[in-house]
């Protein structure tokens, strides 16, 4: 390994002149890293990108209703459930901010959903919301003697589910960041503008917000991202159905994958790309400074 | 004792308008799964709030493995208890060994490697399943626990080598200059001091990619098959195979299993908020 490296940028004074023994160190150190980069990202990606080259798989996806539902499903999880959820945040940071004991006792528990495992807690609400026996209809019926909806079989229903599966369990994550950030405010301002008679929406709008707004677009943006790769919330709470109508990019690649169309399982994420490299690029470039 | 004026206690209504409904909205489905994993058989469907005849009956069920599909429970707690810490342990062998060869030995190409593993962090890890799965085929590593420890080392060590080079570049250059003057060698320098003072970031990035390895599900059931090399996570997303799974038993599996990363969470909450929710997103 580190004879292969530093042989392609050192091309005629011999090694042990070029480099010192701390730099020796340095590549051993860094090679284990590089071993699990090439193997298990390089390669992989590679072999994903050579299956997903017929331009045959695109017309497929293109001409499969299920990938146009799943992109579909994709945008709205991101653009709706997204922005739901940090808008939340930045209003409970808000709440969190306040000095109570009780309310740091409440973010302890607030912290829970992020801090116990999603499998559980998505099987929960699976069979809360389990039309004949669950506690959710099991309550409509004892109290309005009807029967509750079937709430998974509902595709826009199921799909709101699954939103808010995944909101309740990143939510406590991101108000938790964005109270680091209200936190590091200077408080001088606040007690400033109270003396000048400002309300509160006059404090968030020229106080709060313009410290805040680069780390809560950065927040989105991440989030955004993540969420892409959010398997579990719908994968374990409607399973893409019924009908596989609410599946998204994540699901999509897995059915494939399950009917042997591995080249429409790497087309569809190929097809992400376009959306995620860019955002990716972005936020690798605001964390590498 | 002062009384609250009428203002305050208006301000604190509305703080409690908010609080309860969080509170509940939090609690929900965990306590949901609590109150089944308390319940009888026949009193988990009656939709109580709290069972008339709360009872330990079904851990005990879940530890004596009594129930087909149960019977393999502890040597899934087994394999997620492994799995995690060899995760662990590998994520922080290979992720600490990157960090001070790029923040303090100035490797050539060391921010080459950094925004490469960037760029996998961003990456969803659940796009990479898909070919890691091909892959580990190829390697001839399917339904063998190295196939799951190595791709999760893969997913936990971007984040870990930035989190760790983060911390390291705040420690000062003379530090370095000063045990090498003393003669130090550079895996004297590594062992001796780096390590020490690296220890709380080290800290939250084991803990990181031990609970990452834990509540791992994707990888997990596409990686592992038998029902004896599985971790519990997808032994629990088995019990949806049939049609009358034992919701009250999957509820108190899936109860004991949330119950450790929940525990080490709060236990190195110190560390990790320190180390890691900062380090997050930078502004």
């Amino acid at each position: 390994m580190a004879i292969t490296l530093s042989a392609s940028d050192t091309a005629s004074p011999p090694l042990s002149a070029r480099l010192s023994p701390p730099q020796v160190w340095g590549i051993a150190l860094l090679a284990p890293y590089l071993l699990v980069f090439l193997a298990f990202v390089v390669y992989p990606v590679g072999y994903g990108l050579w299956l997903a080259r017929q331009p045959s798989s695109y017309v497929a996806l293109y001409n499969d209703p299920i990938f146009a539902r799943a992109a579909v499903n994709t945008l709205i999880f991101l653009v709706i459930g997204i922005n739901i959820k940090m808008l939340i945040a930045l209003f409970l940071s808000g709440f969190f901010a306040q000095q109570r004991p009780w309310i740091r006792w409440l973010s302890v528990i607030f912290i829970l959903p992020w801090a116990v495992p999603s499998i559980p807690t998505i099987l929960s609400v699976r069979f809360m919301l389990n039309p004949e026996w669950g506690v959710v209809n099991q309550l409509i019926f004892k109290f309005t003697g009807d029967d509750g909806p079937n709430w998974l079989n509902d595709p826009a229903v199921a799909l709101a589910m699954a939103i808010g599966v995944h909101i309740w369990k990143s939510l406590p994550f991101w108000t938790l960041i964005l109270l680091t950030g209200r936190l590091a405010i200077s408080h001088d301002l606040y007690e400033a503008s109270d003396v000048d008679g400002a309300n509160w929406w006059q404090k968030f709008r020229y106080i709060t917000w313009p410290s805040m707004q680069t780390l809560y677009i950065t927040c989105t943006l991440l989030s955004m991202i993540w969420t892409l790769g959010d398997f579990n919330s719908v994968y374990l709470l409607t399973g893409g159905g019924p009908a596989d109508l609410t599946h998204v990019l994540s699901t999509l690649g897995i059915r494939y994958l399950r009917l042997d169309q591995l080249s429409l399982a790497m087309a569809s994420i190929v097809c992400a790309m376009p959306f995620v490299l860019p955002l990716v690029y972005f936020m690798m470039k605001r964390l590498s400074r | 004792m002062k009384l609250p004026t009428l203002r305050e206690v208006g301000t604190e209504a509305k703080l409690l308008l908010i609080g309860i409904p969080v509170f509940i909205w939090t609690m929900i489905p965990i306590y949901h799964m609590f109150v089944f994993a308390i319940s009888p058989k026949e009193d988990a469907f009656t939709g109580k709030l709290w069972p008339d005849h709360p009872t330990l009956h079904n851990f005990s069920i879940v530890f004596h493995q009594q129930h087909y599909f149960l019977r393999d429970f502890w040597i899934q707690f087994w394999n997620s208890t492994v799995i995690a810490l060899a995760v662990g342990a590998l994520t922080l062998f290979v992720a600490t060994a990157a960090a001070f060869s790029i923040s303090r030995l100035r490797v050539p190409g060391g921010r080459a490697v950094m925004n490469m593993a960037l760029f996998t962090y961003f990456i969803p890890a659940a796009f990479l399943a898909v070919p890691m799965y091909r892959t580990m085929g190829t390697y001839g590593l399917l339904n063998n626990h190295w196939s799951l420890i190595l791709a999760m080392v893969t997913i936990a060590a971007p984040y870990a080598i930035w989190v760790l080079k983060q911390a390291s570049d705040k420690l000062p250059v003379e530090l370095d200059e000063a045990a090498t003057m003393d003669g130090a060698t550079t895996l004297q320098l590594f062992r001796l001091v780096y390590v020490p003072l690296m220890m709380p970031s080290l800290v939250a990035v084991g803990t990181y990619a031990i609970l990452l390895a834990w509540n791992e599900y994707l990888y997990a059931f596409l990686l592992l098959s038998k029902d004896t090399d599985i971790t519990l996570p997808v032994a629990l997303g088995n019990f949806l195979a049939a049609d009358d799974s034992p919701w009250e038993l999957l509820m108190t599996t899936g109860f004991i299993y949330a119950l450790p990363p929940a525990a080490v969470y709060y236990a190195f909450k110190r560390y990790m908020v320190g180390g890691l929710t900062a380090g997050a997103v930078k502004s």
